[in-house]
């Protein structure tokens, strides 16, 4: 069953890999420019939380600039970026040249052109409804959708031409987001059956898959594929990520109406989400796991490697940040939280924590085999520390601070009270947001060197260079 | 290529059956949710009110759900399916950094008050942190007939000229005094059975956790009452009591306040005032009636905390009195 892909594939030539190489660092450099953007009208809006009058008008209110924050930061970096490794682990794993640049750079466009025009929209005022993360207007989540189909068509024509006998487990999951976020794409912009309440029950099954049926498959390839690679040894047990891939197939579109409790949607699909919130521990704690044992003995090597790091780091997001989401779920707790801003520190948690780590581990771990260009060990630390405690301070001061607000309203108090007592949690969450946007600051220059700017030798990429590294 | 079929084909056809099972089906069915008594469409102006309110993301401060618990209580009525037939983009909200705005209407009816707050919550509610809108009215030398324009305090209004609500204001704040909830018949049973307490729409049950305690020490009654004040006064009336000049009167200073016989002062909070005199200044917005929101002895509270507060000295009023004034009627 396992595939070692340690040898460079034998069916490519040096051309295709070039060719691979420029698409990877295109979707990257391309994700890495949203990332500073989203995190820029991040920063703007915390600051605002705590001087409402700065940088007044239209065009920066926060109900205008918080769509573009969220959508930006998952159709612009984290989907671009997620996209450009697929393509690499695809091809590599597969040992065969990519199917096709060109359909890879029309994906790249459309991603691109529907970020900016979506942007452009909903700072004009143009969406489709306040609802979370389908804000753009119908034609341009159309453009997404075709970024998608190309993007899958791509993809998995690419795995049907491998060379290899099997179908390596990363293949399982990036294939597997890409075409179900088609589907989710398509429930999403249909509008005939959606009113009212009606309308309610599908926000409540998108909100969830678009973040859990397309980031966090891709985001698990990238383990599947980069943890092995790092350390040069295979995957725990092969058998528990089919297990975990299919579990979490069934379990996650059933529980999206957890963001809905309380609310008056029928009372057994709030109770059934709940279930299967529980249920969802199943795929989360096996497949952290897995890549936990993977790595179990050579906590000496990752140490010293910052690919590693971010790994371990989105792991142990991945574990942490989906544990809290199946506690979110129980009504006794969602009576505090649900509501506050400590479901603000819960979604940075799983995009941060876990989805953009895994990102930075896939770039940092693969980006240089595919350029041959490396960052620099201080840009690297740099950016690693940053980010860390970063999110770290962000997640703190509004997971606390959203229990302060939700025991404010239990206890009774004039609702602005609660507003009063955020402040402080607002003022850190802001100093974690400077320390994040810093941090991409630094990323945005180690992707340079990776791709169009002079970086480091490149390694020896028969072993884990950095790992080897005394 | 079998492989392949399998898990792209064979994955993709299981999560398709799934979004249809969780996601399409009940949205066709509760698409077909029939209205609750009295839930009726928006007015063409209010329509236009919520488009205003959807683009500029409001909803992403502002839920508009009421759950069936002690702590939404505030807001109003727990949400039925029934009222939710004429909302569509939806606008239930996932974050309540700002209040829920289910029964604004209801809640905070003066028109002066939202025009004001909508140029600047500041102006009205200093702890505020919602953005300005102020980009959503004109100044111009002299309001237009027909047209009022803003009272705004002061250190907000321009330098010249006098402020008037656009189109667009005009719209939303209709839309925003629109959100009033009607009764809904089995609002009562349903919140009783999930949180074992009684709805907010009937008068004599209605409480407020700030009164739930039994009652404790003087001091503790004079910190009820300041916070029931903050939570349902203070937005018109001010922290200070002194109110908005030209907008919403004072308390300080105020004779009702501190007349001997409280009965006119418990009259206004039962039953609201239109045009209210005071010192010789006549003021427009009228003052919503609370007796049907707030229980005697939280009223009473009220009263005590305006007359013993601003260097007021009017004679401290019980729920008795309260009980009996509201028996009186109107």
């Amino acid at each position: 069953m396992r595939a070692s892909f340690t040898a460079q594939g034998s069916a490519t030539t040096d051309c295709d890999d070039r060719v691979l190489a420029s698409v990877f660092g295109a979707y990257t450099v391309s994700a890495t420019f949203w990332l500073l953007f989203a995190t820029a009208v991040g920063v703007l809006m915390a600051y605002k939380f705590g001087a409402p009058d700065f940088w007044p008008g239209q065009w920066l209110t926060f109900g205008r600039l918080r769509p573009i924050h969220t959508n930006d930061t998952f159709y612009g970096w984290a989907s671009l970026a997620l996209v450009g490794i697929a393509y690499y682990v695809v091809a590599r794993s597969s040992r065969t040249p990519l199917y096709s640049a060109k359909l890879a750079w029309i994906g790249l466009a459309l991603f691109n052109l529907a970020a900016v025009a979506g942007t452009i929209a909903l700072d004009l005022g143009y969406n489709d409804g306040d609802l979370e993360y389908r804000e753009w207007p119908w034609p341009i989540r159309l453009i997404f959708l075709a970024a998608l189909v190309v993007t899958a068509w791509n993809l998995l024509v690419t795995v049907a031409r491998r060379t290899t006998k099997d179908i390596y487990l990363s293949n399982w999951y990036i294939l597997g987001g890409v075409l179900w976020t088609c589907i989710i794409a398509v429930v999403a912009i249909l509008p005939w059956y959606q009113h009212g309440l009606g309308q309610v029950a599908v926000s409540g099954f998108y909100m969830h898959n678009a973040v859990g049926m397309w980031f966090t498959p891709l985001a698990l390839g990238i383990f599947y594929y980069a943890l092995p690679k790092l350390l040069n040894r295979p995957i725990y047990s092969y058998a528990l990520g089919v297990f975990a891939f299919w579990t979490n197939l069934v379990f996650y579109p059933i529980i999206g109406s957890h963001h809905f409790l309380f609310s008056p949607l029928p009372w057994f699909l709030q109770t059934t989400a709940i279930v299967f919130s529980v249920a969802m521990l199943v795929p989360v704690w096996g497949g952290s796991a897995n890549f936990l044992l993977t790595m179990r003995g050579r906590m000496q090597e990752m140490a010293h490697s910052f690919p590693l790091m971010f790994i371990f780091v989105g792991v142990i997001g991945y574990l942490v940040g989906s544990t809290q989401g199946t506690f979110e779920a129980f009504r006794s707790l969602q009576e505090v939280w649900h509501l506050t801003n400590f479901t603000v520190g819960h979604s940075h948690l799983t995009m941060y924590g876990f989805v953009t780590f895994a990102i930075w581990g896939g770039v940092y771990a693969l980006l240089p085999l595919a350029t041959g260009k490396e960052p620099s060990r201080l840009g690297l630390g740099l950016h690693f520390w940053t980010a860390l405690v970063g999110s770290f301070i962000y997640v703190i001061s509004l997971s606390v601070g959203g229990t302060v607000q939700g025991l404010d309203w239990i206890r009774g108090l004039p609702f602005i009270q609660s507003v009063a007592d955020m402040q402080s949690y607002w003022v850190w969450r802001g100093v974690g947001g400077s320390l994040m946007l810093l941090s991409h600051l630094v990323f945005a220059w180690n992707v340079w060197r990776m791709t169009y700017g002079r970086g480091q030798s490149p390694r020896d990429d028969s072993a884990a260079a950095d790992g080897a590294a005394p | 290529m079998n492989k392949l079929l399998l898990i792209a084909g064979g994955s993709t056809l299981v999560y398709a059956a799934l979004a249809l099972l969780m996601g399409v089906l009940p949205g066709v069915e509760l698409s077909n949710t029939a209205p609750g008594p009295g839930v009726n469409p928006l007015s063409e102006l209010q329509a236009q009110g919520r488009a205003v309110y959807v683009a500029n993301g409001c909803s992403y401060c502002h839920t508009q759900q009421v759950r069936p618990l002690q702590q939404d209580k505030v807001f109003g009525r727990p949400s039925a399916p029934g009222d939710f037939t004429y909302q569509t983009p939806e606008l239930l909200g996932s974050e309540r950094t700002g209040p829920d705005l289910t029964n604004v209407g209801e809640r905070q009816s003066s028109l002066v008050w939202q025009y004001i707050h909508l140029y600047n919550p500041r102006a009205v509610v200093p702890q505020s942190i919602m953005p300005a809108f102020d980009w959503m009215f004109q100044v111009v030398d002299s309001a237009p007939p027909g047209v009022t324009a803003v009272p705004l305090p002061k250190s907000y209004a321009p330098a010249h000229g006098v402020v008037v609500p656009t189109h667009d204001a005009q719209a939303l704040v209709a839309y925003l005094l629109s959100l009033k909830q009607p009764p809904y018949p089995g609002a009562d049973s349903s919140s009783a059975a999930v949180s074992g307490a009684a709805s907010a729409t009937a008068p004599a049950s209605a409480t407020t956790s700030a009164t739930a305690a039994a009652p404790g020490a003087a001091s503790d009654e004079a910190a009820k009452g300041q916070a029931l004040f903050t939570a349902t006064c203070a937005a018109c009336h001010q922290a200070t009591g002194e109110g908005l000049p030209g907008a919403f009167p004072p308390l300080k200073g105020n004779p009702v306040v501190n007349a001997a016989d409280a009965s006119q002062h418990i009259d206004v909070v039962l039953h609201g005032l239109q045009g209210a005199n005071v010192g010789g200044v006549v003021y427009g917005s009228p003052m919503p009636p609370f007796g049907a929101t707030l229980r005697d002895a939280d009223i009473a509270r009220i009263i005590n905390h305006e007359r013993s507060s601003w260097g007021n000295h009017g004679v401290p009023v019980t729920a008795a009195q309260v009980a009996a004034e509201r028996a009186k009627g109107h």
